[in-house]
This record gives C-alpha cells, sequence and structure tokens, in this order.
C-alpha cells in the first residue's frame, strides 16, 4: 500500500511538472516568430495555394484544412523548445530539477496539443460558417483533432532530439517531414487518386490517418476505417514519444556548452 | 560528521577522453566544499553529473544517501544549482522565473510566495520583481540566479563560479549571503577560480587536476602541506647580507630579492627567523622590517596542478 502510494504521488508530482513546463512553454514560445510562420502562416498559405482557382466545393476540403492546421500547428512548438533553451542556457537548469526528463518531454507535448487543438477550432468553425460542411460525428471530430495534435505535438518534440542549440536547424528539419508529407497524406486529394508510389507512402503518415478521421467525422468517405485511423495514430503517437525519450536522453550531454 | 556528498568512482568519458576518472570524495553537511582546479580540470562535467544533468560513464555518487543513478529524482529534490553563467528565462519576469523553479520542485503556493518576497528583500531584487530577466544586469541576474535556487528551499546548494564577472558589489553579496546561508545550515559546493574567495569560504577544499582529486583538506593543512613555500620576509636599513649568506641558514631553500626586502624560502621559519637575527647581531645590521607568511591558497592551487613547476615550487 505505501509502495502503491508512493507510487501515486511521484506521479502525481511528474504531472504536476508537466504542467508547468505547459504553462511555461505557452508563456515563453507560443508567440515566438518561428511558431508563428510555421505554425499559422504556413497552413494558410497552403490553403490559399491548393484552392485558388480550382473548382472544388469548398465543404469537401474543410477536413483536409483542418487537418493541415493541425499538422503544422501541434508540430510547430516541440522543434522550438529545445533547441532554444539549450542556445539560452536554460536546459540545464531545468534538467537539474526533480521533474523527470519524461514529464519535461511530457509537458513540451502537451504544449504543442494545447496550441494545435485551440489554433484548428478557427478552420472548424470558419468551414461550418462559410461553406455548407456540417458535423456528422460530433465526438469522433474531438477524438480525431486531439489525437491528431498529440500525435503531431509528438512528433514536434521527437524531431527537436538531434543536439543542436540553433532552432533554425531543427525547423529545417521539421520542414523537411512535414511539407513532403503532406502531399502524400490525403489532405489535396483522396489517397486512392494519389500515384502508387504515393498511395504506398501515405500509411507511413500519420497526417493519412488524421485526414481519414476528420473526414469520417463530417460524414465523407474515408480512406482508413475510424478503428484503423485511432489505433495507427495512438501507435504513431507512443512511437514518437518513446523515440523522443530515448534519443532526448541519448543525446543530453551533447547539446550542452 | 555526516556525508550529504558521497561520490564513489565518478568517471565520465567524451569518447576516448577522461574528463573525470575515478573521484572518491565525501562532503559533510553543513560545509563549505571549494572544488578548485584549471580551466577543463573537470569541475563542470562532476557538478553536471552531481546534479543529473549528465550520466556518469563508471561509478556513482550518493545525495543525502540517494544513489544518483538509481533515483535520480530524489536526490535532486535535495539540491539546487547556480551554474556558471546565468541561465534565467529572459522573456519572464523577474518574478516568474522564481515562481517557475518553486513550481517544478513543487512548492506550495502560500509558502513560495512569502519566500520569494523575503529571497527578493535579502537580495536587493525587490524592486525590480515586475522587470524582464533581460532588463537585468549579469550581476543581477546571477542574483536572481541565487534566489530561483533558494525558492527550492535545498539542503545543498551548488555553486559554479558563482561571482565570475561580477560587479564587486553583486559579488561581495553573494559571498555574504553564502556565508549566512551556510551559518544556517546549508550545505555549499562551490567552484571557484578566485583563490581569496575559496579561502574565505571554504572548510575544505578538493583540487582538481585532469579529472582526478590531487588533494583534498582543509585550506589551513594544504597550506601545511608544502612548508616549502613558507618564507620569512626581512628588510634591512643601510648594508644587507649577502645572498649566500642567507642561503646557507638552515633550512632555507631558497632567497628572492626586491627593493632591498629579502624573501627566504624555508621549512623551518621559526629557527631560520632566529638564525636571520643572530646574523644581524654578529654582522651590526639594523632590521628594518621582519615577518612571516604560509603559503596562499594559490600556492597549494599552482602545486597540486604543476603549474607552479619552475617558479621553484615543490
Amino acid at each position: 500500500m505505501t509502495v502503491q502510494r508512493e507510487a501515486a504521488h511521484t506521479w502525481r508530482r511528474q504531472l504536476h511538472g508537466s504542467l508547468v513546463i505547459l504553462k511555461k512553454n505557452a508563456r515563453l514560445y507560443y508567440l515566438k516568430p518561428p511558431v508563428l510562420i510555421f505554425g499559422i502562416l504556413f497552413p494558410v498559405f497552403f490553403f490559399f495555394a491548393f484552392k485558388m482557382g480550382r473548382p472544388i466545393e469548398a465543404e469537401n476540403i474543410v477536413p483536409g484544412m483542418i487537418a493541415m492546421a493541425l499538422w503544422f500547428t501541434a508540430s510547430a512548438v516541440g522543434p522550438l523548445v529545445t533547441p532554444w533553451e539549450r542556445g539560452a542556457k536554460t536546459y540545464e537548469r531545468l534538467i537539474s530539477t526533480p521533474v523527470s526528463h519524461h514529464a519535461i518531454l511530457a509537458g513540451d507535448v502537451m504544449s504543442g496539443l494545447v496550441f494545435g487543438t485551440c489554433l484548428s477550432i478557427v478552420p472548424v468553425l470558419m468551414g461550418i460558417v462559410l461553406t455548407d460542411a456540417s458535423i456528422d460525428n460530433g465526438p469522433l471530430l474531438i477524438a480525431g483533432m486531439v489525437l491528431g495534435a498529440l500525435n503531431f505535438a509528438s512528433l514536434g518534440v521527437f524531431l527537436a532530439a538531434p543536439p543542436t542549440r540553433s532552432p533554425a536547424n531543427i525547423m529545417l528539419l521539421s520542414n523537411l517531414v512535414r511539407i513532403p508529407l503532406l502531399f502524400v497524406s490525403g489532405i489535396f486529394m483522396p489517397i486512392e487518386k494519389m500515384p502508387v508510389w504515393a498511395q504506398w507512402i501515405a500509411p507511413l503518415s500519420p497526417l493519412s490517418y488524421t485526414s481519414a478521421l476528420l473526414h469520417s467525422a463530417f460524414g465523407h468517405s474515408a480512406t482508413y476505417p475510424v478503428w484503423q485511423s485511432l489505433l495507427m495514430l495512438l501507435l504513431f503517437t507512443l512511437a514518437f514519444f518513446m523515440g523522443s525519450c530515448e534519443f532526448h536522453n541519448r543525446w543530453r550531454a551533447k547539446g550542452l556548452s | 560528521m555526516k556525508a550529504v556528498i558521497g561520490v564513489k568512482g565518478l568517471t565520465r568519458k567524451f569518447g576516448h577522453l577522461i574528463a573525470v576518472d575515478h573521484l572518491e570524495f565525501e562532503v559533510h553537511q553543513g560545509e563549505v566544499f571549494g572544488f578548485l582546479g584549471p580551466n577543463g580540470a573537470g569541475k563542470t562535467t562532476t557538478i553536471r553529473m552531481l546534479t543529473g544533468v549528465i550520466d556518469p560513464s563508471e561509478g556513482t555518487a550518493t545525495i543525502q544517501g540517494h544513489d544518483i543513478r538509481k533515483e535520480p529524482l530524489l536526490s535532486r529534490a535535495h539540491i539546487a544549482i547556480v551554474p556558471e553563467e546565468a541561465n534565467v528565462y529572459l522573456d519572464l519576469s523577474v518574478w516568474q522565473n522564481i515562481m517557475l523553479i518553486a513550481e517544478l520542485y513543487g512548492i506550495a503556493r502560500h509558502r513560495r510566495i512569502r519566500e520569494a518576497e523575503r529571497l527578493l528583500a535579502a537580495l536587493g531584487l525587490a524592486e525590480r520583481k515586475k522587470a524582464k530577466a533581460r532588463e537585468l544586469s549579469k550581476g543581477l541576474r546571477q542574483r536572481l540566479m541565487l534566489c530561483s535556487a533558494l525558492i527550492a528551499e535545498p539542503e545543498i546548494i551548488f555553486l559554479d563560479e558563482p561571482t565570475s564577472g561580477l560587479d564587486v558589489q553583486s559579488a561581495k553579496m553573494i559571498r555574504q549571503l553564502v556565508s549566512d546561508l551556510n551559518r544556517n545550515g546549508l550545505t555549499v559546493f562551490l567552484t571557484t577560480h578566485n583563490m581569496s574567495e575559496a579561502g574565505e569560504l571554504c572548510s575544505r577544499v578538493a583540487i582538481i587536476d585532469k579529472g582526478r582529486i590531487a588533494a583534498i583538506d582543509t585550506p589551513d593543512k594544504l597550506r601545511s602541506t608544502i612548508r616549502s613555500r613558507q618564507y620569512i620576509e626581512v628588510g634591512f636599513i643601510g648594508s644587507a647580507p649577502e645572498h649566500s649568506e642567507l642561503n646557507s641558514l638552515p633550512g632555507v631553500s631558497q632567497v628572492d630579492e626586491e627593493n632591498r626586502t629579502f624573501r627566504l624560502y624555508t621549512r623551518v621559519p621559526g629557527q631560520t627567523a632566529t638564525e636571520v637575527v643572530r646574523l644581524a647581531d654578529r654582522r651590526g645590521l639594523e632590521i628594518e622590517h621582519f615577518g612571516s607568511q604560509k603559503p596562499s591558497l594559490e600556492d597549494v592551487f599552482l602545486h597540486f596542478t604543476g603549474k607552479g613547476k619552475g617558479t621553484g615550487l615543490q
């Protein structure tokens, strides 16, 4: 009983630590230029690049636009935090506190989750108000957005593992991953209509499953069934977070001055 | 005396480079433990291992009985660190910086507010509590770092070059605070290049060189281990004895002269002093001033780090 109580206490302390990290990140990084550029301007730019001059019914692109907004916003915070803190020499102070490295990374993931989910409400509202799109399954929409944001935020934190003190290097790396995957994940056209090679790559992108979930939530046909999308997003999230813990820990000493 | 830090075979390798090589030492409760060494000797790497920032390659250490490898969170709960470079969050205010660390250490709300107010007043930052950290000078940022460390109510504090590059006022304030806190029972692990600071503050010092402990003891005992660096200083009015006469006195190993003042290095300063007086009597010389000195901590440091070789140090 005492052991269980101690374990519960430790978990509570670490969860509290993650929430403190979330608060710190929200204060410090949500308004940093790289987050605003890659988290907000990029999806808006891609929306116009895709929509302008093409004869597509607006309501049909709403799920894809929400998925794209989630993709960019939720994964914008993670790549910035660790390299920024290494450069500012606050990282060393942070990891010497009695908050575990896993809890710190979980706090970083939560920062991306909250940022991505909150900002992605904007395209949801715009889609409902400005187009004929309607939500067919509200709980599924919420689940898809939250799980998608959690997954993309984990990817962002995973990408921040290389031991650099320059946020620009990690931002470059994250865009090398994020932008190509955008084009093979059924955002701009259904996966079934993409070239064969792209159809092979699509299942490797977590964005494909988020896009499928959101299409289902809006009552559109989806490439993957709901259960498969939910399962794959959970597995990807677990893999990204475990990868983050492993590689951040492995390269912890290399990123110090 | 109870050991609050126990270091056992602590080693850190970076590739083929052994930065810290099988360190063994203890730090006792309530002492100011000086950790001295030249640049690159392994001081910061040792602190980083003890504070959980990097993992040891071999060996381990305990902090208040908790193994830093097996119970890292418990061991870190007892410590706070003030790194060499002030690493406060520049975009947070003074108050927010302190609250952040207090929250990470799980200090209760009412207690962290009360303690923060007290610490800010003690360190002369009360009027700047709403200012962003980036608006502070280096000295004020270092004081903020100290506030952030102390808000965690640590039992052991690691200070890595805490006064390096600071203005006289900030350095003096930090030294005074460290001294006061130590009197109240806080154990201090201090690295510094400032030998007078180490001599003034430290109960014991360890000298590390090339990743290994070269010497460890109280400053007084370390000074006495290099007895050849004790000297007596004597000046004469009018004529003075020959260099060779002074050099032949019992116990004298070296004689230096500057502005008609002779410095006689000796292992037996009392006996040498007597002989100098006898010599002056015999020769009818008048002594202008006379004194004896123990080697400084700087002499000890140079001796043990090998930097004294070639300058008469033994």
